[in-house]
């Protein structure tokens, strides 16, 4: 009986370090800078976003006027940006470059001039 | 010359005259040999630097199809008739404006389909209103002509009904039957970054495939491109109203300036010339006047 106890508590121990170094190791990371863009007919804003390459971030985007598109489509990834959601885009650039996007659902007259870009330096 | 001259001896019903003045020519001048013309996005209402010419240009381009020297049996006009608007009365009044400059085509038999400024924003209703359904067939000399609306759901989709549909029909076809497909948008992802593409096209394609002799019309691009995918070909269409820049050759995709130096340059139609019946086309681009 005494050695299953003595078992018990080294695995307790080994768990509780376990997740102490889990948890450290979550510390340690800083939380991903929160960007924004909002979306109304014809622009995004801002249209030209900065990143840095291994920067983690969530860029949150909003639309106020209109079902507007966010089409990525060197990601291979696109939002339906509805009025009174947010969208969530996470990305950790790897290497520097353009990462363009663009509104792929007709809003109007202007709507061929709504795109933009992350630039990754 | 000799094309047109045949098409007009057997446009003129001159069986007779064929046979006997033109002996040895037989096989280029069948019943089933045909031309029609492809006219697309006159963005009819639309103002602006790129064309101070609007006004004009639609009505110049029915001016030359007119006076083409062999008419064509029929037109296709592959979308965007009218620029956009948020006004559904001013919707009307262009989609009105426009139906009246091409009913002085001579040609009456005209199959038009919609772009994504006519439809988008009412998903099509008040285009239908003028024009008829944005998806239909007919058949002509033994070709079957497809026409898909890729515009009526602002997010560029057929849709699944159409795409079902589009599966019923063709599911009646022999897999050697000419197909020719009337779209607006490229049924493939031409330039994405500029919405140049259809969301669920590669469905469309998918269910093309199988076909033998299948040829996609386009529009949406402004200007001329050729491309395959596999063994379709996929041609769009020169503009009415302004050029645009070569696929992804820049940043964005803004509007080629107008020069007065040469005025409608870039801007034109097209002769498409059934071979092969159907199975082949032979392209002739027009300008959208001569001067």
């Amino acid at each position: 009986m005494k050695g299953i106890e003595t078992r018990r508590q080294v695995l307790r121990a080994l768990a509780a370090g376990a997740g102490a170094l889990a948890l450290h190791r979550v510390l340690a990371q800083p939380a991903p800078r929160v960007l924004t863009i909002t979306a109304r007919r014809f622009q995004y804003e801002p249209n030209e976003i900065p990143l840095k390459v291994g920067e983690a971030v969530v860029v949150e985007i909003r639309s106020v006027d209109f079902i507007h598109g966010m089409n990525l489509p060197d990601l291979g990834r696109r939002y339906d940006l509805v009025p009174g959601q947010v969208a969530r885009l996470e990305l950790c650039p790897k290497e520097p470059g353009v990462i363009d996007f663009v509104c792929d659902n007709f809003c109007g007259d202007g709507h061929e001039e709504m795109h933009g870009r992350f630039v990754v330096s | 010359m000799q094309r047109r001259a045949l098409l007009a001896l057997t446009a003129l019903g001159g069986g007779a005259v064929f046979a006997s003045g033109l002996a040895g020519c037989a096989s280029r001048a069948k019943d089933e040999d045909f031309y029609f013309v492809q006219l697309s996005d006159s963005h009819w209402g639309f103002q602006g630097p790129p064309n101070p010419e609007a006004a004009n240009t639609l009505k110049k381009a029915v001016a030359a199809v007119n006076a083409l020297e062999v008419p064509p049996e029929f037109i296709v006009f592959t979308g965007d008739l009218t620029h956009t608007t948020d006004d559904p009365v001013e919707r009307r009044r262009r989609l009105a404006e426009f139906k009246s400059i091409v009913a002085e085509l001579r040609v009456k038999n005209i199959h038009f389909l919609p772009g994504e400024h006519d439809a988008s924003l009412d998903r099509g209703a008040a285009y239908k209103e003028f024009f008829g359904e944005t998806h239909y067939t007919f058949d002509h000399k033994g070709v079957h002509f497809i026409a898909l609306d890729n515009v009526s759901d602002p997010g560029a989709k057929i849709g699944e009904e159409q795409l079902a549909w589009l599966k019923a029909d063709l599911a009646t076809r022999d897999r050697n039957a000419p197909i020719v497909v009337l779209t607006h948008r490229p049924l493939f992802d031409l330039v994405p970054k500029w919405d140049w593409a259809t969301r669920d096209g590669a469905q469309a394609i998918e269910l093309l495939m199988p076909f033998a002799n299948v040829t996609v019309f386009y529009g949406h691009i402004h200007q001329e491109n050729h491309r395959m995918t596999g063994h379709i070909a996929h041609h769009s269409a020169k503009s009415l109203i302004f050029a645009l820049p070569a696929p992804g050759s820049q940043p964005n995709r803004t509007p080629l300036p107008w020069d007065p130096a040469a005025p409608f340059a870039g801007l034109g139609f097209r002769e498409i010339e059934s071979k092969q019946a159907g199975k082949e086309f032979g392209l002739t681009e027009l300008p959208v006047t001569r001067v």
